[in-house]
Parts: C-alpha cells; structure tokens; sequence
C-alpha cells in the first residue's frame, strides 16, 4: 500500500489522500455556494412575500439571478464533483493518477465562478441565470460560465482517468459498484451537457461582444439543452446517494443489479431530448418535435426513475428484513433508524423527490397542460420539490457520513443534525406545495410585484393567493432555518470538529456526534445469529414497498388527470 | 446472497428481474405509454393546444403589421393604449415590448380570432389572467393560435418571462363583449356555453 493511503477503520476501503483532498476543498467551495444562495433565497422569499416586500426591483433580479446561479450551478455542481472523486477513488480504491488535471479543473472552476459572482454582484449581470438572449450581460459573465463549464469538464474527465487506472491496476474485482455506475451515468451526462454549454455559451460570449447574432429561439433550445441535461446529472447523482445512504444506514441491498443498471442507461439515452419541455408552448417547433421529445422518447427517463423509486426503498425493506426486522408489512419503516440524518434525508429526499416533484414534473411537461403551467409559480414549485428537497437533501444526508469517513472528524452539535433533515424537508415540502399552488392561479414566476402597482391596468389575485404565499413564506423559512442549520454543522465539523482517531476499528465508544450507520453499521443475521432461516426473513419479496408504490401510482394518476380537467374549461385555443 | 450498492458485483450480475419489481416496471411501462398517448389524443379531441402556425418574423415587420392592425381597427384608446375591435374569425396583433402589450383588443364572445404574438424586443410571457393561459412570445417568432373566448368579461395580459426591470408593470387587456344572440337572449340565457362559463371564472 503506497504511503498516501489510508486504510478506513469504518469501511475497510483504502482511502486515497489527494482523492481526499478533492474531496473536502470541492465540499467546501460547494458550502460557500450554498450560503450565498441561501442568503438571497431569504432576501428573495422575503420579496415576494407581497406583505413584506424588502428589496426594491433591482436588487430583487439581481438576488434571483445570485440564487439561480448559486444553488443550480455552483453549489450542485462542486459537490458533484466531491461525489464523483468519491464514487471512483474511494469506491473502488484507487489512486488518483494524474493530481495536476485535477488541481487544473478545479481552479478553472474556481475562476469561472469568481467572475461570475463579481458580474452579478456588480450589477452587470441582471438577466438571471437562464440570461435569455437579446436580455445582455457584460461579456465576462458568459466567459466565466464557459471556464467553469471547461472546469468541470475537466474534472470530469479526470474522473474517468481515475475509473480507467482502477481497473487497469486492479483494485477492484468484479463490476463497478452500482454507486459508482450511477455515478459515471451522471459523469457521462454531465460531459453532453457541458458540450451543449460550449455550443450556447461561446457564440453568446461572442454575441455579447457584438461579433454575431443569435436566434432568440435558437439560444433557448440549445440553453436547455444545457439546463435541463444539467438535472438530469443531479437525478443521476442523488439516485445514486440514495443507493449509497441505504446501503451505509440500513445495509439497503441492490436487489437486482441489471435492473437497476439499466434504469440508469435510461437516463443517458435520450437526454439531449430534454431540452423540450422547456418549449412547449414556444413558437419555434411544432407538435411533433414536441411530444416526441418532451416524452423523451416516450417517457423513458421517467420509467426509469420510476424504476429507482420502487428499487430503492425495496432494497431498504429488504436490508431491514435481513437484518432481522420482519415485522409486518410495515415493519422495516416503524423500526428504522429516524434518528440517523442520513436515514431520515434519503427517506424524505426520496418521498418528495417522487410525490412532489416527479409528479408535478410530468404532468407540467405534459404538451397541452403546459399551457396552464409555463412560466407561473407551478414551475418554480416543481423544481424546489426536485433539486432542493431531493437533490440538496440527498447531499446533505451524504455530509453527514462524509464528515466521518473523509474529514475524518465527529459531526458537531449532533442533536441539531438529527432534526435538520426534518426542519429543511418539512420547509421545502410546505413551501413547494404552497408555491405550484399560488401557479395554478397564474401568479408569475421570477416577478417583484404581483400587485402590479403603476401599471396601466389592474389586476388583483384572489385572497387566497395572498394566504397561499403565506403559507409559502412560512415553509420557505422553516427551509432556510434547516439550511443554515446544516451550514453550522458542516463548517464548525469540517474546521473544528473532534478529530476521530486513526486507524482505530469500531467506533461505539466515540460518544454521540456520529450517525448510527457508522458507530454500528448495518450487518445482515447470519443464520448462527439466531437459529431462524436467513430466507424465511427475507421472504424474497418487499409487500411494503409494493403498498408505497401503488399509493404512488394512484397520487399520479389523480393529479395528472385532473390537469386535463383543469385545462379542459379553458378557452379553446391551438 | 444480496450485496449493497457499495460493493462490486462479483460475476455475472445479468440476472432475470424477480417478482415484485417486475410486476412494478410492466405497471409503470403502462402508465409511460399512457402519458404519451394522452399528447396525441388531446390533439385530435381535446380543445387546447400548443400548435398554432408558426413562422419567423421580422421584428420590424411585424411592428408594422401591428400599426396597420391598430389602423385598421382601432375604436378608442385605454390609458393611452389603442383599442381595436376587430371583426370574427380575423387575424389579430398583440405585441409584447419592453414593458407594454399593444394594443388592447375587443373580442366577441364566442368567436374565433387568429391572435398572432410576438416581440419586437426580449422574450416576454403572455399570461391570460385570471384564465393562467401561458404562451411564450419570442421576438422574431410570430405564433398564431387560434382562440375561440367562451366567457365575456375583462382579462388582463400579465407578462411572465423576466424582461428588465420594468417587468412587473407589463399588464395588458383584452374584453370580450358578449355575443349578440345571449344579448338577444337577455340575461336568462342558458345552456352548456354559460354553464362552462361560471365553472371557469369561478376557477
Ligand atoms: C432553502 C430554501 C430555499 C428557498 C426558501 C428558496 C426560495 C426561492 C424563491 C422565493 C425563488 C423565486 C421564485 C420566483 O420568483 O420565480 C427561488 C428561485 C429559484 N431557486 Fe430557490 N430557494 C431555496 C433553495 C434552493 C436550492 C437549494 C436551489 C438549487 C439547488 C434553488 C434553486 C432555485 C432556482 C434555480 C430558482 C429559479 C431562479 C430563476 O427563476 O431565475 N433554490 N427560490
Ligand atoms: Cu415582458
Ligand atoms: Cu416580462
């Protein structure tokens, strides 16, 4: 074993220092980002809390266009680059073969977003993060996206040298783990992504220059290519965080590898489609192109996530019921470790992920129902319930193993970490639910003042619409009270956390700042541990998650059709 | 037998799909082939859709067509707004610049209009309220889609695309007068058309 391998007392997994130190500066940039972001979500809540109103109309698209940025690119994207070092150095313990690509790609990242964060801030950026042409930035703003787009290209492809030395060298026997699979699905989409990014962004740059023109519609095509491929990467990732907070907090098993592998294919194949339901109601394209490609090829990325959202909580049930915890149908749920933030993110990223977000997703990305869907709070509402409450929780669920197994430290104030998964799901799910239903009155999306005042003629929203951004608020707070929550945590564990001892195996007696699922982690009865047969627990199958995904099934369908209906009293149009 | 997603799968890991999951991907297959049904039978039944017809635009043309139309039709102003009324089953403007819709239009309940929009600008968002109807109006795009509106009363153009900071004081109108046989008819009218009439207004 080289000298700058370490061997983890917890996982057994040689643990690579330079992979390491990627690891933690990415995680931390990563924090930096969402603090910023998460300053101007209040600023922003806070403005359009019709009842407060803080900021004047300047500094509320500027503050929009920071939060965009912020959370969407820089915080998702830096710490997808710490799971995908994870996912390969530390998964399939190897080396990392070339530091200095790294160090380069970072640094661009860096770079990239310095200059991006100066134009915002000095107001020559205000066009939000979409920066739909003929709205202009000053040409650094769309240099400093296409370097940090070149960045985490590069870091990119440093992951796959990382996945093509460890299997040269053998460090690993067998497939790749599905983690790490997941991992590269995103890795794959995230360089056709980027490669989108590069075909927007540098005529963009040149445009803003006034070397060329661009087709407003082109622009918006092409962006969304870019934007929307972009989720796609943070689906891949947290799919893959849940596979890995299963397996560390419950000992979550993959019940069927090909199944599971394939969904995840799924995801790659038709991903330049997703730019589509971005233009539904565009004039660019017709019905065809439309459908076709709002479907993705007929739904396809949708049935597989689908497909994760019954295999992952099987793979829970079943990790439970082999671990002896057999009661019932519902059993495995009651007596699951709640009191493990890694445990109750990835349950509550899961639920809302699917319930919230994936229902209101396809039902918006519906042709037709996007006509009374585009652009109002319902979109806004759908994707808080996807990137935020799904995505960032996932990552957040991640931190609190990541703090142990990488950095090496306890996780501070460990009661507080137990219920920040709650404060910031229960936030986001009320302030989601409240948001796509102020959309379904038309109230609009990225507006200061939806009381119009001084225009030319008036328009009123219903009272209820006063109550329902309310009630947003209300969630919206509770939502940021758990996010900044977990920034304590993560920097004072990160800088002055209790330094957890090397090399030493089992850590139960390191006292309480430590999630369960590292202190004793999960170990499947062996049939000496009780004289029972290991089968008759396991049964084979998972009654509960089938229950679960039937309500599922049944919510869908309910609120899909009832879009229809909804649509159906509008005025005919086509 | 089972290994979590951390662990390399040792051998061949190609292995039939067992029973509930299979059971769960041939249901949620289904319901895939549904949701795509649903786009293209909407367009053969359904009242509501994107399509319109659609083509690229000068800008500057279509600021002129838009003058011409005001010309044409014009019957009054609305805080300094024109105000056309222009005939049933007509090709009608609305243009969307920073930060106003022109003109103001006056429909007939019940007829059919070709609205044509588009920007002579920036992206803007056409946004019926309070019927939350969305289009998006892209400059050098007209979209031409075919409106029948059921229900008279006054509904505002509220702008739903981010564009500049005027944004917010983007707010159009559009009337629609009601149809001359209801008028004839009087106030005891009647029938499926108003019925569909309260239910969408008391949306
Ligand atoms: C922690 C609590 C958060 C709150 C209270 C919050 C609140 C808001 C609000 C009020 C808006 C403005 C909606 C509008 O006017 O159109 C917004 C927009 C947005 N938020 Fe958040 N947000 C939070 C976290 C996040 C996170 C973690 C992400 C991404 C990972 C995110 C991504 C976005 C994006 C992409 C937009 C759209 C910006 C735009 O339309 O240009 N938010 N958020
Ligand atoms: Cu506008
Ligand atoms: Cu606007």
């Amino acid at each position: 074993m080289s000298a700058s391998m370490r061997t983890c007392p917890t996982t057994g997994l040689r643990v690579d220092k330079t992979a390491e130190n990627f690891i933690k500066i990415h995680a931390v940039v990563a924090t930096v980002a969402l603090l910023i972001g998460g300053v101007s979500a209040l600023l922003v809540m806070l403005t359009r809390w019709q009842a407060i109103h803080l900021l004047d109309v300047v500094w509320f698209y500027r503050l929009l266009t920071v939060h965009g940025m912020n959370m969407l690119i820089f915080f998702i994207i830096f710490f997808e680059m710490a799971v995908l070092y994870f996912a390969s150095a530390v998964l399939l313990n190897s080396r990392v073969p070339a530091p200095k690509v790294g160090w380069v790609g970072f640094a661009l990242m860096l770079v990239g977003t310095l200059m991006v964060e100066w134009m915002m801030f000095s107001g020559q950026a205000d066009v939000l993060f979409t920066s739909y042409v003929p709205l202009r930035a000053e040409p650094p703003f769309y240099l400093g996206v296409i370097l940090f787009a070149v960045g985490t290209l590069t870091v990119v492809g440093h992951y796959f040298g990382i996945i093509v030395v460890a299997k040269r060298e053998k460090t690993y026997t067998g497939s790749v783990p599905l983690v790490t699979f997941g991992a590269t699905t995103a890795a794959i989409i995230a360089a056709v992504t980027l490669l989108h990014g590069a075909l927007v962004y540098i005529p963009t740059w040149l445009w803003s220059m006034g070397y060329m023109e661009i087709d407003p519609q082109f622009y918006r095509l092409i962006w969304w290519g870019l934007g929307h491929s972009s989720q796609q990467i943070n689906v891949a990732a947290m799919v893959s965080i849940w596979y890995m907070l299963a397996a560390f907090t419950v000992g979550g098993v993959v019940l069927n590898e090909k199944i599971s592998r394939v969904a995840f294919v799924l995801y790659i194949m038709f991903i330049s489609m997703a730019s589509a339901h971005h233009l539904l109601v565009d004039p660019g394209m017709g019905p065809a192109w439309k459908i076709w490609n709002t479907s993705y090829f007929m739904y396809m990325a949708v049935f597989a996530s689908m497909i994760h959202g019954f295999t992952v909580p099987a793979g829970i049930e079943m990790g439970q019921r082999l671990r002896g915890v057999t009661q019932g149908v519902f059993g495995w749920l009651r007596r699951a470790p709640w009191g493990d933030p890694g445990f109750s993110s990835l349950v509550f990223s899961l639920t809302i992920f699917g319930f919230v977000g994936g229902i209101t997703g396809v039902t918006f990305g519906t042709e037709q129902i996007n006509i009374i869907a585009h652009n109002t709070l319902r979109i806004p509402g759908h994707f808080h319930s996807t990137v935020v409450a799904g995505t960032a929780l996932a990552f957040m669920g991640a931190t609190y193993y990541v703090i142990p197994l990488i950095f090496r430290r306890e996780v501070a104030f460990f009661k507080l970490a137990k219920i920040q998964p709650y404060l910031f799901a229960f936030g986001m799910l009320i302030f989601s639910i409240a948001m796509t239903f102020a959309g379904t009155f038309g109230v609009p999306r990225r507006h200061w003042d939806i009381t119009f005042a001084g225009a030319p003629f008036q328009v009123e929203f219903s009272p209820t619409v006063d109550l329902v951004i309310g009630v947003m608020a209300v969630g919206g707070l509770i939502g940021i009270l758990g996010g900044a929550i977990y920034i304590v945590i993560t920097v004072v564990s990160v800088f002055f956390g209790k330094r957890l001892p090397e090399g030493e195996s089992g850590l139960g007696a390191h006292g309480r700042g430590l999630p369960l699922g590292i202190i004793a982690p999960p170990r499947a009865l062996t049939p000496e541990d009780d004289g029972e047969d290991l089968e008759k627990h396991a049964l084979g199958t998972t009654p509960g998650t089938m229950i679960l995904v039937i309500v599922f099934l049944a919510a869908f369908i309910t609120y899909y059709f009832v879009n229809w209906k909804l649509l159906s009293i509008v005025w005919k149009i086509g | 037998m089972y290994h979590s997603g951390l662990e390399a799968p040792q051998g061949i890991w190609w292995k039939p799909v067992h029973g509930s999951e299979k059971v769960w991907a041939t249901i949620a297959f289904a319901w895939c082939l549904v949701l795509f049904a649903m786009m293209p039978f909407w367009h053969l039944r359904g009242g509501q859709n994107p399509s319109g017809i659609r083509h690229r635009v000068d800008p500057v043309a279509f600021r002129t067509r838009v003058t011409e139309f005001i010309e044409e039709y014009k019957v009054g102003t609305d805080n300094q707004i024109p105000v056309v009324e222009p005939p049933p089953g007509s090709h009608i403007y609305l243009q969307g610049a920073m930060w106003s819709w022109t003109p103001v239009l006056r429909l007939k309940q019940g007829a059919e209009y070709i609205l044509h929009l588009s920007s002579v600008d920036v992206n803007h968002g056409f946004s019926l309220y309070p019927l939350n109807i969305n289009f998006q109006v892209v400059p050098g795009y007209d979209y031409g889609l075919r409106i029948t509106p059921h229900e008279a009363g006054e509904f505002q153009i509220v702008c739903n695309e981010f564009c500049g900071i005027g944004h917010h004081l983007m707010v159009g109108k559009v009337v629609v007068v009601p149809s001359d046989d209801e008028q004839a008819a009087g106030t005891t009218v009647d029938t499926a058309a108003a019925a569909v009439a309260t239910e969408g207004g008391s949306r």
